[in-house]
């Protein structure tokens, strides 16, 4: 593959390279890590690190079951109180070996902020990504995580990601996944503690023979804690599985899960979303819908002047719109770009 | 010369196999805007949508004929270049779709991208732009809102799905300005025809129309001056009204 092909393809998945745009960059090709520039943050391979920070040991794999295999991935750190200017770029790259290996961990330490975009990529038309991440954000701080797919049709995809917020965190997380998969099973869980507040949203796009079983799950275990799962899957003739998990553990805690379908031509979306209350005083509540592009909203567009195709592509794109709050503009622009692209292939 | 915008024949619509109208004929010449009344149920919107050209609505019989081109086949869209608009009376609420964006697209439809902060302003609109299309709008809002996208659309043909339910008077007097530009009622070479749909008659208090029907079951039933017609049904009734027209006839 040429230089030119694979940074299209980075590009797809919000990958810039370009230190004008991204605090740090880092790209693991197959099982090599490498780390292009950074600044105001500290990145490393997740080996290289726990060879270096002895401390590190009280994150690895606490958040996640160990697996056994030989892990790598990005180390992330952001000081105390250092707020991230530009986005951190990471990305996996499934290049020739048949299964990649990693392992990610992030801290945000107390009172500071980044905002991360994971793309995750492969030039193998087969080939099985397992990826565990592992994200603690300190008291206060504030960790948005993006991550973009774009597998090939037989690709595997596996991964297991724990997020633990301490006290006034926020964790937002927004995941897309605009292209084939032969199979896809991810179910992120956050532990959130007093105060703390996750948002987690997906988009997701289930094409001809792919399978996907996709969820959020977020316990409440502090007080006044909060969280919104928010998804949406598209089936194109695929197979979805759309999850979501709210767990009350502790005193006024607050959460609502919001998980629409729409399925185009054909295909199978199976929603589950669960309620769990351990406490009294817990507000948990859900709403799940699954329906096709109605014919009334096609035919009020095409009134407005737009063509049949215009006007099913604005309804998939306005049904993919999520608005999450607090979202950066610049990860909003790579998510609006990563939408464009697929619109298309959906008509 | 004949000055016949649009030639509705003998026109039969059904709707999931009902047949709602049979044998409807209307002529609206260039310049002349026709108010249609009836009961709820009677048809009015019927027509519109087929005029419009909603694939749910089947034209089993009959032609709908616009600026002498058979258009009964027409999708939608292509209508719409043809110079024909409508509003609904009750618009789709839409998610994740902004009235920006449709803004955008029917002032590039009707040319008039300089005329959108007028018109924005005129109709009240500048806090919903950036809202989602009708969701969580007020019945004056949404009403605005179509009024704002035709007026951009600025179409030949103009039809309004009762513009004026639903909506306290100080909004009915802002949907009234909006219609006498779209219609260009203060104009006396204008060119502009249209069919404006009112069960109540409350938007004629400030757009005059220049002839008045009445569809009954489907039909046409009536015709004649459209404030003689209006005041006929208040002190009567739609039914006795009718019976008064066909006696006439």
């Amino acid at each position: 593959m040429s230089e030119d092909s694979l940074k299209e393809d980075l590009k797809k998945v919000g990958i810039e390279n370009d230190p004008s745009k991204r605090s740090a960059s880092f790209i693991m090709i197959d099982d090599q890590p490498k780390v292009s520039f950074a600044r105001g943050v500290e990145i490393l391979s997740t080996k290289e690190a726990l060879k270096r920070y002895g401390w590190l040991e009280e994150f690895s794999w606490k958040l996640v079951e160990r697996q056994e295999g030989d892990f790598d991935g990005y180390f992330i750190r952001v000081p105390r109180g250092v707020k991230v200017e530009f986005p951190v770029e990471a990305c996996l790259y499934l290049k020739r070996i048949k299964s990649q290996n990693v392992h990610n961990i992030v801290i945000v330490e107390e009172n500071a902020e980044l905002n991360l975009i994971t793309g995750c990529t492969s030039e193998r038309l087969s080939g099985v990504h397992y990826g565990i991440s592992e994200f603690y954000v300190k008291r206060n701080a504030k960790l948005t995580f993006t991550m973009i797919h774009n597998w090939k049709e037989e690709n595997e995809v596996l991964p297991k990601t724990g997020i633990k917020v301490e006290e006034n965190g926020v964790f937002i997380n927004n995941y897309i996944l605009l292209s084939p998969v032969r199979y896809l099973k991810s179910y992120p869980t956050a532990y959130l503690d007093r105060n703390a507040k996750a948002i987690l949203s997906s988009v997701v796009v289930g094409f001809e023979n792919s399978e996907i079983d996709l969820g959020s799950r977020v316990y409440l275990n502090g007080e006044n804690s909060s969280a919104e799962i928010v998804s949406r899957s598209i089936s194109r003739g695929g197979k979805i599985v759309a999850r979501g998990h709210l767990i009350g553990n502790s005193e006024n805690v607050r959460g609502h899960l919001e998980c629409k379908g729409m399925i185009i031509k054909e295909g199978v979306i199976h929603a589950i979303p669960e309620l769990e209350a351990r406490n009294p005083n817990v507000d948990l509540s859900h709403e799940a819908a699954i329906g096709k592009i109605a014919e009334d909203e096609i035919f009020y567009l095409m009134t407005r002047g737009l063509s049949r195709d215009e006007a099913v592509s604005m309804l998939i794109r306005g049904f993919m719109e999520i608005d999450v709050k607090g979202l950066p503009e610049v990860l909003k622009r790579e998510i609006d770009k990563a939408i464009e692209l697929v619109e298309r292939a959906l008509i | 010369m004949d000055k016949g915008v649009m030639r509705i024949v003998n026109l039969g619509v059904e709707v999931n196999g009902k047949r709602i109208l049979q044998n409807v004929n209307l002529y609206i010449q260039e310049g002349q805007t026709l108010a249609l009344f009836g009961p709820n149920g009677s048809g009015k919107s019927t027509l519109l949508m087929a005029i419009a050209g909603h694939p749910n609505y089947k034209i089993y019989d009959g032609r709908i004929i616009f600026k002498g081109r058979d258009i009964t086949d027409l999708p939608a869209n292509e209508r719409v270049k043809m110079g024909i608009g409508v509003s609904y009376q009750n618009p789709p609420k839409i998610s994740g779709v902004k009235l920006r964006d449709i803004v955008k697209h029917c002032a590039r439809i009707g040319g008039t991208e300089d005329k959108i902060e007028e018109y924005v302003k005129l109709l009240k609109m500048e806090n919903l732009l950036d809202r989602d299309l009708n969701v969580g709008f007020s019945g004056g809002e949404v009403k605005r809102s179509e009024l704002l996208q035709l007026l951009l659309m600025n179409p030949e043909f103009v039809m309004l799905d009762e513009p004026d339910s639903g909506v306290d008077l100080e909004n009915v007097a802002v949907i009234g300005e909006a219609i006498k530009i779209l219609l260009e009622r203060d104009r006396k070479d204008r060119k502009k025809s249209g069919i404006i749909i009112t069960h109540t008659g409350q938007i004629l208090k400030y757009v005059d129309a220049d002839y008045g029907v009445i569809m009954y079951k489907g039909r046409i039933a009536c015709m004649g001056d459209p404030y003689d017609i209006l005041k006929t049904v208040e002190r009567f009734g739609y039914e006795e009204c009718v019976r008064k027209c066909l006696r006439t006839l």
